[in-house]
């Protein structure tokens, strides 16, 4: 370990090429800048946790008897609005996102640096709100703030919330709009749209929901403000308004949202299937595109949230087709990623295996999702557990496996250490089976009728609810063990070398850390992605 | 099964028989779909395992494979699409003859009416084997009226009508939830549904009411607002005659024609100004904070009632059998 701090003190790199506060507060190094969005996003995630674990303690018997029920009603709403807003949005492209989409490309950093700290900062601003909303006494709209209950019936810090929110939205925004000029402008000599990674692919789809979508949840929090404190009567139908606008606005953006979380998971499944597969992905073009396909279709769909809300029977059957119609690239996606093992040399290294664990979990929400598509279908399972289950497999299943299979494949990239890999695998599965002991239950809970939102509920509900109270504290004790080695290993782990993986993309081209511009000469690029028939046949680290 | 342990909710309606089938088909299709790429997954994992293999064969893609597995699910989504269409359609078309009953939703209780007078809180009771609609409405928040039994769920919004209906197969005791996320006890907005035997129904009605029918309150209510002395039952009114008015198209001064059902009356009680009767002019004071949501689910029953007949009698409508319309029948 001595000989490990003395190479790594001897060559500067973007860790060490300052010191000091100052140094990372006003930095504008992508790297540095991913640094401090995953120190703040994981902050969050363990608030969001931590009330996640209350809701299902208070679950664990059918009477609302560990906390009153309006401490209950702030607990889901708190844990919704931080788990999207705060680490869901941010997750993937703030972090890996910024840490790769330079390097990948083959650039210095994004077209604007100092745009990318203002974004944190905003970000920061948001969160600091909402940790004031918190710490003053909550807020109990559930995520989705839906009126006139928001606008004219709680009388909780709404407003302070909706502000957070639409600031943390321009710190989203930024963000994509600095990602979008980037890919356009900056890629090295060689690289390619058809070249690039799925990574970059499915990070610019993303970028285009939150540069288009995002303004409009802006506009809709900022009228829910406007109704709350001055009685503009948009949406209370007690002042001339329309309850259904809001719905409408409302969805316009969070059913792109979800596709912000989950687009930028599959970029990192994109790359760890192949590199541990040892060849290349199949259907390059058609998993490219179907990042597209999925962003732009994504927009057509948000009614499919209002099937029972009191739409049109015409308008739902058409929400209803193109719900199906989005479902196929994400289809395609899965078939994809299947086919890319198939005649590889697969190693089971711990990115791996929350590979494959996102694909299943993933499958699985994308099925519950045709469950949900079919209009007969969602008007028994909406609002109950089933979607609770369903989102809880495409948000956390899938997205968090993504993240957390990412932050392992690029860590050594990253902190220019391995982290222990017995101890990886272990977590990976910890999290895999706490997963589905906590939420597939949620599942029949749901099909057999018990409503979301529910402080209290009948008690032949209660079997499956402490079954799924227990398999979350197996995923809590998951998302620790990955918490305790990554730290440890930044001082105790392995020397990484470059590229450990044996891993395609420019990224791996470089050193771990990175120097502070990236590249010591911006690489010129004349193979396709994913060579992985000119790269080595076995991957050099095997744990 | 357990009691307490329940993986299938109770079949009460056929609604939930018809979506019962569609359910069990969408498992049985995603199931196996599911299992095919579990089993793929795995089976390449074991087979291609690093050490079993010396070197990867490449493989760049397939159109064909891509054509298929891009198609063949999207010929599947569509018969799901289709199949649930359909199923919404008909839970969303209530047959001509339904019984209706009038709900209000506040937070944190079910407020219902029956077209006879009875009045119930939290607790529903219906006959077995007929038709009923919901005419619902809320006082304050959104609500969602959801019986798991019945496989039926609809918001209930605050100013304007939703509507739901089913057909009840098997007396018995079910579940009612406020499926929309309400405010401080919205797990405590919980109640039931009882679907009675029509003797038992029977027995219920005669013994609960006493008020008159809703049509008559609505018919004093009409008489003590002044309503009539504009809305006479001839043609020399300042208003629009009201007899044989609802369900039927009326013209609007604006060339509009709109249908005059419960949403449309209840906005001309409310907002009289929002679509005036070609012929009329904009004269009646808005009614908005004077009656309230029951009053005005009784003002428009009496508004149906007033059907075919040249008077606005006073309205009776007590059916002689269960089998017949609970109160005047809406062509």
């Amino acid at each position: 370990m001595a000989t490990a701090s003395a190479i790594t003190a001897e060559r500067e790199h973007y860790l060490n090429a300052d010191y000091g506060f100052r140094s990372w507060l006003l930095t504008t190094d992508h790297k540095r800048i991913a640094l401090l969005y995953l120190i703040t996003i994981t902050f969050f995630f363990f608030v969001g946790g931590f009330f996640a674990l209350l809701i299902r303690l208070e679950l664990l018997t059918p009477q609302g008897d560990l906390v009153q029920a309006d401490t209950y009603n702030k607990l889901f709403s708190m844990h919704g609005q931080v788990m999207i807003f705060f680490f869901l949005l941010p997750a993937v492209p703030a972090v890996l996102g910024n840490f790769l989409v330079p390097m990948m490309i083959g650039a210095k950093d994004l077209a604007f640096p100092r745009i990318n700290l203002l974004s944190w900062y905003l970000f920061i601003i948001g969160g600091g709100l909402m940790l004031y909303t918190m710490l003053t006494g909550g807020v109990d709209t559930g995520w989705t703030f839906y009126v006139p209950l928001s606008t004219a019936y709680l009388g909780t810090h709404v407003v302070l919330a909706a502000v957070s929110i639409f600031i943390a939205g321009f710190s989203s925004i930024l963000t994509g709009l600095n990602f979008i000029v980037t890919i356009h402008r900056m890629r090295a000599p060689g690289m390619t749209w058809g070249r690039m990674p799925l990574f970059l692919w499915s990070n610019y789809a993303t970028s285009i929901i939150q540069v288009l979508g995002t303004p409009v949840l802006a506009i809709t929090l900022a009228l829910v403000g406007l109704e709350r404190m001055f009685h503009l009567g948009v949406f209370n139908p007690q002042l001339g308004g329309d309850p259904l606008l809001f719905q409408h606005l409302f969805w316009f953006y969070s059913h792109p949202a979800v596709y912000i979380m989950i687009l930028p998971g599959m970029g990192v499944v994109s790359e760890i299937i192949p590199c541990f597969s040892r060849k290349r992905v199949f259907g390059y073009e058609f998993v490219a595109l179907a990042s597209i396909g999925i962003a732009v279709l994504g927009f057509l769909v948000w009614a499919h949230h209002m099937f029972v809300a009191g739409i049109s029977v015409y308008s739902a059957m058409v929400f209803s087709f193109f719900s199906y119609l989005v479902a196929v690239p994400s289809a395609i996606k899965v078939f994809n990623w299947t086919a890319t093992m198939y005649k590889g040399k697969i190693y089971y290294s711990t990115p791996m295996l929350y590979a494959m664990g996102f694909i299943g979990l993933f499958t699985m929400g994308g099925m519950t999702g045709l469950f949900l598509a079919s209009l007969g279908v969602d008007v028994h399972v909406t609002d109950t557990y089933f979607i609770v289950a369903h989102f809880h497999y495409i948000m956390v299943g899938g997205m968090v496996m993504a993240y957390l299979a990412g932050m392992h494949f690029w860590w050594p990239k990253i902190t220019g250490r391995m982290y222990p890999e017995s101890w990886g695998k272990l977590a990976a599965m910890t999290i895999f089976i706490g997963f589905n002991l906590t939420f597939f239950p949620q599942f029949i809970l749901g099909w057999t009728g018990m409503p979301r939102r529910y402080h209290a509920y009948t008690p032949e509900f209660q079997v499956l609810n402490v079954l799924s109270t227990a398999g979350s504290t197996v995923l809590a004790v998951g998302y620790l063990l990955p918490m305790v080695y990554f730290l440890w290993s930044l001082r105790y782990g392995k020397e990484a070398g470059d590229n450990p993986w044996g891993a395609a993309g420019l990224e791996w081209k470089t050193a771990s850390p990175p120097p502070t511009y990236n590249f010591e000469e911006t690489p010129v690029v004349t193979w396709e992605a994913y060579n992985y028939d000119d790269l080595p046949k076995e991957v050099p680290v095997v744990g | 099964m357990f009691p307490n342990f329940p993986i299938w909710p109770v079949r009460a309606a056929t609604s939930a028989s018809n979506l019962d089938a569609l359910f069990i088909f969408l498992l049985l299709v995603t199931g196996t779909v599911t299992l095919m790429i579990f089993i793929l997954i795995t089976l390449f994992a074991l087979r291609y395992r690093h050490d079993l293999v010396d070197k990867p064969t490449p493989i760049l893609g397939s159109l064909a494979l891509e054509t298929t597995w891009s198609l063949v699910p999207f010929g599947i989504f569509l018969i799901f699409f289709v199949w649930g269409a359909v199923l919404y359609f008909q839970e969303r078309t209530a047959p001509p003859d339904s019984m209706e009953i009038y709900v209000v939703a506040k937070q944190w209780m079910w407020k219902l009416q029956h077209a006879d007078g009875q009045r119930e809180i939290n607790e529903l009771h219906v006959p077995v084997d007929r038709n009923v609609k919901l005419i619902m409405t809320s006082q304050d928040v959104i609500h969602s009226f959801f019986v798991p039994a019945f496989r039926l769920k609809q918001d209930v919004l605050p100013g304007r009508y939703t509507t739901l209906w089913f057909h009840a197969i098997r007396p018995g005791t079910y579940h009612l939830f406020c499926a929309e996320y309400c405010g401080t006890q919205h797990s405590g907005m919980i109640g039931s549904i009882v679907v009675m035997n029509p003797a038992a129904y029977e027995a219920w009605l005669s013994g609960g009411g006493g008020e008159g029918s809703l049509a008559s309150t609505g018919q004093k209510l009409f008489q003590q607002l002044g309503c009539g002395s504009c809305h006479r039952s001839d043609t020399q009114g300042r208003g629009p005659n009201l007899v044989g008015v609802f369900s039927k198209p009326v013209l609007l001064e604006d060339g509009r024609t709109v249908v005059a059902d419960e949403n449309y009356v209840r906005e001309s009680i409310l907002n009289p100004g929002a679509k005036i009767v070609a012929g009329f002019k904009n004269i009646m004071p808005s009614f908005q904070g004077v009656v309230n949501e029951e009053q005005l689910l009784s003002l428009i029953a009496y508004v149906k009632s007033l059907q075919g007949s040249q008077q606005a009698e006073p309205v009776s409508n007590r059916p002689a059998v269960p089998n017949t319309s609970a109160q005047p029948r809406v062509k």
